[in-house]
């Protein structure tokens, strides 16, 4: 199982091209509140995640997932 | 007390700036009078009409016309319940056997409306534990269809067959899958590459809908769709369709060989929640089917204003959603919200009514003129659309 801050950092690099803002990221850094992704953003960078870590994260799970943090911990659950 | 309008703030901004530059709300036209499936009259003046989706131009048809008017002398203005209850009338059979011989399929359901068809049938067939795979650029009522269920929904790039792939790879073997998809897409009027989409859905071991909406009665051999033309229609389980396009009325349905297709009368709830089409709608609707089952050179004259409209437009410059014409959508692009709006008006003051189409309905926060051509639309109307267009676009200065 990977450690969780490298699961951090490895999220960090796959949000960087997508973060026009520059905003810094943290765990409690939010999509649409901080990054300010629309829906499109949003699907572009949703399959990206999933083919780097070859798994789906549907939309319903995609609904209750705000901040980084709850994306780490969600692609941690599902590469597992 | 909290104003649960707030939320709507931003969307009512959007809409107060578009009208503060002082153009015609495109949201609010009013057609005055209509002459014909290309003609009608707008503040008060005669406009071409290119944005109404009426492919065919069945809707003056003579024969639907009177068929309706028959129906509406027979058997009353409607029918006041649902299809399972007092809601289904002989028209409504008939109809329905007319969608069979259409499509040549064992069973046909009429719903009110096609955005209840893939609402009801999406989200009765796709419940708890299973998945909904869809193309991220669906129609809205593919999207509702989702949400209304008890499926996961697992979206993936528009028209990308290994995007499609690798999803359907991932998700559990024995879970249960429907793949969503669209034969024409309505934004740009691109077609799916539903040849090989159908071919990967069905290695996964997935059942396959296609919504024909914008290619029923002129794509395919016998007008019955993309899926037809590419040779995939057998391998689809499921087809959706309206009655508010080509046929020229309004309604929806669920064409299927599924044998056990009938139990969907009982479990779609937009299906049995809601009353049945009127008598003179299923009676014009069964009437212009049948109709188009013999439209071929309605057809030959559909795609031949389609080129010639297609080539026209890119000949002046005009940016296109397509490299070539592939349907009978032809979409144009604006450079913005302000400048399509601007061109929009120029338009229907150069009598021509396109549809303006704007984010967050369209792909990629792009601004469109949406034209689509219909099987009556003369040769010499397609000449003076692009004669609109050329002053319109360099009144504008976008071309
Ligand atoms: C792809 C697609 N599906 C379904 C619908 C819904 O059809 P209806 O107008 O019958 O509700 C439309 C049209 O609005 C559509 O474009």
């Amino acid at each position: 199982m990977t450690d969780r801050n490298e699961m951090f950092e490895k999220m960090k690099g796959l949000i960087e091209p997508f973060n026009k803002k520059g905003a810094e990221l943290s765990d409690e850094t939010t999509f649409a509140g901080d990054l300010e992704w629309d829906s499109l953003t949003v699907m572009d960078f949703v399959a990206e995640v999933e083919d780097e870590f070859d798994i789906i994260i549907t939309m319903n799970m995609q609904a209750e997932i705000e901040k980084v943090g709850q994306l780490v911990d969600a692609v941690m659950k599902l590469a597992e | 007390m909290t104003d649960l309008f707030s939320k709507f703030d931003p969307l009512i901004q959007q809409r107060e700036e578009l009208l503060s530059t002082g153009v015609t709300d495109p949201f609010s036209l009013v057609m005055e009078e209509v002459k014909s499936p290309t003609v009608a009259i707008c503040n008060g003046k005669e406009t071409i009409l290119l944005g109404t989706y009426n492919y065919m131009g069945m809707t003056f048809d003579e024969d639907v016309i009177a068929a309706g008017k028959d129906a509406l002398e027979k058997y009353g203005s409607g029918t006041t319940g649902s299809r399972v209850l007092n809601g289904t009338y002989q028209g409504h059979k008939e109809c329905e056997e007319a969608l069979r011989e259409f499509y040549d399929m064992d069973h046909a359901m009429v719903f009110s409306t096609g955005y209840q068809a893939n609402l009801g049938i999406i989200s009765a067939i796709a419940g708890k534990g299973d998945y909904v795979i869809i193309d991220i650029d669906s129609h809205a009522s593919i999207y509702d269809g989702c949400a209304m269920g008890n499926a996961e929904t697992v979206p993936f790039r528009h028209n990308d067959v290994e995007a499609l792939e690798k999803r359907l790879k991932r998700l559990p073997a024995d879970a249960g899958k429907l793949v969503v998809l669209e034969g024409v897409y309505s934004m740009l009027g691109d077609l799916a590459p539903l040849k090989e989409m159908v071919r990967v859905s069905k290695e996964a071991g997935a059942m396959v809908l296609v919504d024909e909406a914008h290619s029923m009665g002129f794509i395919g051999e016998n007008g019955r769709g993309v899926c037809e033309e590419q040779g995939v229609i057998d391998d689809c389980d499921f087809i959706i369709g309206t009655f508010s396009k080509s046929v020229g009325t309004v309604g929806g349905f669920c064409v299927s060989n599924h044998p056990k297709f009938d139990v969907m009368r009982r479990v779609c709830r937009p299906y049995v929640f809601t009353a049945s089409l009127p008598p003179s709608v299923v009676a014009t609707a069964a009437t212009s089917i049948r109709k188009l089952m013999h439209g071929s050179n309605k057809r030959a004259h559909l795609w031949e204003n389609s080129k010639t409209l297609h080539g026209g437009l890119k000949a002046l410059g005009f940016e296109l959603g397509t490299e070539t014409p592939q349907s009978a959508i032809i979409a144009v692009i604006m450079p913005d919200l302000a400048k399509g709006a601007m061109v929009w008006e120029a338009l229907l003051e150069e009598g021509l009514y396109v549809n303006l189409a704007i984010p967050p309905a369209t792909p990629a926060g792009m601004t469109l003129l949406r034209c689509s051509l219909c099987a009556e639309h003369t040769s010499e109307q397609v000449q003076d659309i692009l004669g609109r267009f050329e002053r319109a676009g360099k009144a504008v200065g976008i071309i």
